[in-house]
């Protein structure tokens, strides 16, 4: 069974003078593990999508359902949890908070999932060490690279154990050095932990790392490759 | 983990904290300053009327303060008095003989307060005898001395070892008098108290006026502690119920209503700077909020509740109201703590103080629970200031604000 069901997904986007159809009836399942790209041009309704699918963004009509369940039925705060305790977020410009360690960043999260000192400490030094950055620990983000604030990122992203992780456009920020190394990452632990990734990206090097390409052409799915 | 990320997010913006804080620590040792000045100009002007001219606790026949009528005294004073110093918190008693005439010189004539007293009785209740200029407290004359307030001996262009003549009513309603010689001069700060107190021997003024022995008008008693007051004024009454006890806040209900007034209008005046203040710290935190749009959209959408960034903000503004408040009390405290030692002579400024009683030489004081009072409405003020800062932090749209370039 899927873990994510897309039904009918739309938005429109009241604008000042028109409206805009962002999203128009999309229908998309993922299995876990999968690590999917969301590709198509500027404008083409990525990011709604993700929001969407995320939690952030209320569609205008249709349904998300995340282990069976419909999560824009609950309530903003059960929904505000669901989103803690079921993915992971990965952002295009790491939005990491500045005035903390790369380790309390990482944290973070587990803290305000109530999760003990011991079991944060622990799981926090095997995720920095896991994506390559356990000497940063005690670094803040104005002393990281981008490439590593990103790392930092996903460590976040993992350390609630989520069902899925989402990121939007997470190498754009990113030279080409580091976004290889960050996809590696990603793959590693794709393939080592089961991690289920699905992120949007214009870049080519990243959709040719990807195993499922879904392919938005206004705001309607044109094309969904699995390789 | 929230109190850690609250503080340290006041420092991301240095300066512009620094401006807050000083703004608010200025504010508040302005206000700590000024209320610890007042309160220790109010608080000299009461010791030195309680010191000077009231005592903690007198005792009256009932009639006697509304008529002044010599018929009202007390028989047995004596028996009384010494009933009472056996009251252990009681240092001195003194009987007196108090009479409302006239006192005249060579010169002129002056309507006083004439008070007949036991000089080492009196010396134990008030501290007339260590304000005297010139001259001796009841010393070196043999005959009827006086001791005279120095605006009074001006105004009757009197010295030490004039004579002046005190004209008054005996028991019987016979006009008589009698010739005095200043033995001293005294000065209190009170120039008003001066100019009307003359002070002569019990035993010269129940000669001249007939008094029964051992009556006096007024038992005035002295405490150690003026905490005590009201126990003892408990005690006194119960003592002598056919007495009028009182005690220094009802015989001069003008000094507890200063006093009170005083504590009142101090904390009007920081509530005036705090609010004055809270304005810079809403402005502050407004530009706080909006500048960390995208951060606190990212909060909310990795699944922080809307109560915790909430919460977030308002701790971060109370945490600098309060960061500001402690500066401002441990500043306001040094200055009022200097000033409690080195006094503020105000005797350039005028005449003015010493006319309504005050001394012009002013030792701030502040009382430690001030402080918490005014923690407290700095926290107060700083909650006050969060709420709208804080409301907008949670209304953030999440998905709104990581669009945010
Ligand atoms: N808040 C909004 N109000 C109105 N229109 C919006 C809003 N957000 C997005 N849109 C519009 O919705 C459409 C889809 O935008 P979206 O950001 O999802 O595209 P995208 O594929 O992520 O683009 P990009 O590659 O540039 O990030 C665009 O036409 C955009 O202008
Ligand atoms: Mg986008």
């Amino acid at each position: 069974m899927s873990i994510i069901s897309i039904r009918n997904l739309t938005k429109i986007y009241d604008g000042s003078s028109v409206e805009v159809t962002a999203v128009n009836g999309v229908n998309l399942d993922f299995e876990k593990g999968e690590f999917a790209a969301i590709v198509g041009p500027s404008g083409s309704g990525k990011t709604t999508l993700l929001n969407m699918l995320g939690g952030l963004d209320r569609p205008t009509s249709g349904e998300v359902i995340i282990d069976g369940q419909n999560i824009w039925d609950l309530s903003s705060s059960k929904l505000t949890e669901f989103r803690l305790n079921k993915i992971g977020f990965v952002f295009q410009s790491y939005n990491l908070i500045p005035v903390l360690t790369a380790g309390e960043n990482t944290e973070f999260i587990m803290h305000l999932q109530g999760k003990s000192r011991e079991e944060r400490n622990k799981r926090t030094k095997e995720l920095l060490d896991e994506v390559g950055i356990g000497d940063r620990i005690k670094s803040r983000p104005n002393k990281l690279s981008g490439g590593q604030q990103q790392r930092v990122a996903v460590a976040r992203a993992l350390a609630s154990k989520p069902t899925f992780i989402l990121a939007d456009e997470p190498t754009a920020n990113l030279d080409s050095k580091s976004t290889e190394n960050l996809l590696d990452i990603m793959e590693k632990l794709n393939k080592e932990e089961n991690v289920t990734f699905i992120f949007s990206t214009h870049d080519a090097r990243v959709v040719n790392k990807a195993r499922r390409v879904i392919t938005l052409v206004d705001g309607q799915v044109d094309t969904d490759v699995t390789k | 983990m929230i109190w850690s990320i609250s503080w340290k997010n006041i420092w991301r913006n240095k300066v512009r904290s620094a401006v807050v804080l000083t703004a608010i620590a200025l504010g508040l040792t302005a206000g700590i300053f000024s209320s610890a000045f007042f309160t220790g100009m109010v608080n000299q002007r009461v010791e030195q009327a309680i010191s000077n001219e009231i005592s903690h606790i007198q005792i009256h026949k009932e009639g006697f303060r509304e008529t002044t009528e010599l018929k009202y005294f007390i028989s047995d004073a004596g028996e009384k008095a010494d009933s009472i110093k056996m009251i252990p918190s009681v240092t001195g008693v003194s009987n007196r003989i108090v009479i409302y005439s006239m006192v005249a010189s060579a010169e002129t004539a002056a309507g006083v307060k004439i008070t007949g007293i036991v000089p080492e009785d009196e010396s134990k209740v008030t501290g007339i005898h260590k304000k005297m200029i010139d001259g001796a407290y009841f010393e070196r004359v043999k005959r009827n001395p006086v001791i005279i307030g120095k605006k009074l001996a001006e105004k009757l262009k009197v010295r030490v070892r004039s004579k002046v003549v005190i004209t008054l009513q005996d028991m019987d309603k016979n006009i008589t008098g009698g010739a005095f010689r200043v033995a001293g001069i005294f000065e209190t700060a009170n120039t008003g108290f001066d100019e009307n107190n003359i002070y002569v021997r019990y035993s010269d003024l129940a000669r001249l006026t007939d008094m029964p022995a051992d009556a006096c008008h007024e038992i005035a008693i002295l405490i150690n502690d003026n905490n005590q007051t009201l126990a003892v004024d408990d005690q006194v009454k119960k003592m002598f119920p056919a007495l009028e006890v009182l005690n220094w806040k009802e015989i001069s209900p003008e000094m507890s209503y200063l006093t009170e007034m005083m504590s009142l209008y101090n904390y009007i005046f920081i509530v005036i700077i705090l609010f004055a203040l809270l304005f810079g710290i809403i402005n502050t935190m407004l530009m706080v909020v909006l500048e960390r749009r995208k951060e606190l959209g990212m909060l909310l959408a990795i699944g922080m509740s809307r109560i915790k960034v909430f919460m977030m903000i308002m701790l971060e503004t109370v945490l600098l109201s309060l960061t500001g408040g402690v500066l401002g009390m441990i500043m306001g405290g040094l200055v009022s703590q200097y000033f409690g030692k080195t006094p503020i002579n105000l005797s350039r400024w005028g005449e003015g103080y010493s006319q309504l009683g005050y001394d012009t030489v002013v030792y701030t004081h502040i009382e430690s629970e001030n402080f918490i009072v005014i923690a407290v409405m700095v926290i107060i003020t700083g909650i006050i200031a969060a709420l709208y800062p804080a409301y907008k932090a949670l209304k953030y749209d999440p998905a709104e604000a990581l669009r945010i370039e």
